[in-house]
Order: C-alpha cells, then structure tokens, then sequence
C-alpha cells in the first residue's frame, strides 16, 4: 500500500467504524471522545488499511475507462490467463496482517505510506495446493515525519481456490 | 475502566460476539469504507463463476476490523500497542463470530505496564477464523 497523501478526516473513521460494528462514540461523537483516555475522536485499530483509498495504483478498485475483472454482462470482465485458482484474478489472499501501534490515528493526520517488500515463501498446504507467500511492510508517517503505524501484511498466491474446513 | 497490572491475571478471558448471521450487505459496507473492492467479496457471480468458491466470503480485515472491537472495549480506547493476526479460514455470510482475548502476560517496557493477549475468533463451528495477538498498556 502506498499513499503519498493519506488525509484521515472523521466521516471516513465514522463510516469505517460502522463497516466493522463499532459503535464506541470514541469514533464518532467527538464531545463523547473528548471525556475519554484518548482526548478525543480516533480512528479504530485496522484504520490504516483503508489507505487503499489513497493509493492511486491499488488494483483492488475499478478505474474509469480500465477493464475491471469482476462481473457484468459476463462472469468477469477480464480474461486472465489459465492456471490460476483460488486468488481469482484478485492478487490472491491475504493470510497475515501485523500492526504496531506507536500511537492512535485522529482526523486530521495527514499520513505518508510507503511500502517494502519483506519476505517470500513457498508451503504445500492440503487445502489450496501450493502456496506462495509474500510479505510487505508499510510505514506510515504523519505530517510531522513522525513513524505513527508499522503495519506488515502477508499476502498469499493459491494453486486452487482454498477447500473450507468447516 | 482501564485494565490494571494489579487485578489481571494470566489466564483472565475476555469474550464478546462480534457478530451474529454475518450479512453480505456488511461485507460491501466494509468494501466500501475500507478501499478493498476485490469483487471475491462482493460479486457472487464472479466468485462463484469465475474463482470458484461456493459464495463470496469476508474480508480478512473484517473479520480483523470486527476482532478489533473485542480488543479495544477490552483494554480501553488508545491503549493498543500491537495487534496482529493470521486469517486461518474464510468467513462467510451467515456465519456467527465469538473472540477471546486471553492473558498471556502481564509485562513492563520503558516504565509502562502492557498486556500480552492471545487472540482468538472462532466460527458457529468452532473453527478458527483468526488467530492472533496483542499488546496494549495497562495501568500499574
């Protein structure tokens, strides 16, 4: 995930909070968040996910006049080569995600996001065929250079699509 | 409100529900607020037709998100430090989701007291949906 330009702004940790089912007030009503620990509206733990927002190359998210892999008049709008299962077409799965807090997001941090790759990694796994993993770490800084969030997240390439256990 | 070095324990458990009959119409609403329009999701004819899975299935980071608020209600609001999980099974609609935090350790960095938690959110069938940990700061 990078983002040059990451504005975090109180309605997107509203709208985020209420996707993930949380109605603590400390996202949300900001005379709420004043009288608790935090001193005021923050943005909940996974927030620094939405930055896909940002990113002007995420490719998980249509762009105007660029063919886009999901559904319309047919299955998926784009025919991809043979072979793979269960990424999709979507870049695969993710299998990982680490966060390290060095402290809470608040509207109006305007973050930086830039993105290393780590690790890669192969394992036979029953239910999915081969896998291939492959790690990336994505610092996000504030508008003061300060190092905010470490996250690190490991995606994973699927031979096939995964057999559900349950 | 906030946890205290002096009355946890380890082996202390903190469990909530996050979520009962999981609906798609929440998996989109995450789609949208998050950024991840990754039609596995949110498509059921390209995930069913095209992937191959019998239906589209959660966000990891959903489950992660909704994970979250087990922690923090837990701990308190701003005292998380670390928190990080392995997705070890999908999570569909209709599914019904419980997490426990379990007390690992009660540890000290710095001056501060943190909480080490053991992370667990598991499915109506008992199936470990993800698995993680966390740390966050106590007071002494």
């Amino acid at each position: 995930m990078a983002a040059k330009r990451f504005p975090v702004e109180a309605s997107h940790i509203l709208m985020f909070a209420r996707s993930v089912g949380d109605d603590n007030p400390v996202y949300s009503d900001e005379e709420a968040a004043k009288k608790t620990e935090a001193g005021g509206i923050i943005a909940p733990p996974t927030f620094a996910q939405s930055s896909a927002q940002f990113d002007p190359d995420y490719f998980l998210r249509p762009k105007i006049g660029q063919p886009w892999f999901g559904s319309g008049k047919e299955p998926t709008g784009v025919k991809r080569e043979a072979g793979g299962g269960g990424g999709g077409g979507g870049g695969g799965l993710h299998a990982e995600q680490h966060f390290e807090y060095h402290r809470h997001l608040k509207p109006g941090d305007v973050l930086t996001a830039t993105t290393q790759p780590g690790k890669t990694w192969e394992k036979e796994s029953a239910r999915a065929g081969k896998l291939l993993f492959s790690e990336s770490v994505t610092e996000y800084r504030d508008q003061n250079g300060e190092l905010v969030i470490t996250a690190r997240g490991v995606g994973v390439r699927t031979e096939r699509p995964v057999d559900s256990k349950a | 409100m906030a946890l205290s070095a002096k009355t946890l324990k380890v082996g202390d458990t903190h469990t909530a529900r996050l979520v009962e009959d999981l609906k798609r119409t929440q998996i989109v609403q995450y789609a949208g607020a998050s950024g991840d329009y990754n039609p596995l999701h949110t498509d059921e004819v390209f995930t069913t037709k095209v992937a191959g899975y019998p239906s589209v299935f959660a966000h990891g980071m959903l489950t992660m998100g909704m994970t979250g608020k087990m922690l923090t209600d837990y701990v308190g609001d701003a005292r998380l430090t670390k928190y990080g999980v392995r997705f070890t099974n999908q999570v569909w609609p209709g599914d019904t989701l419980d997490s426990t935090a379990t007390v690992k350790a009660v540890t000290e960095k710095d001056g501060v007291k943190l909480v080490e938690l053991d992370v667990s959110t598991v499915n109506q069938n008992g199936v470990v949906v993800v698995s993680g940990y966390a740390e966050a700061r106590i007071d002494p």
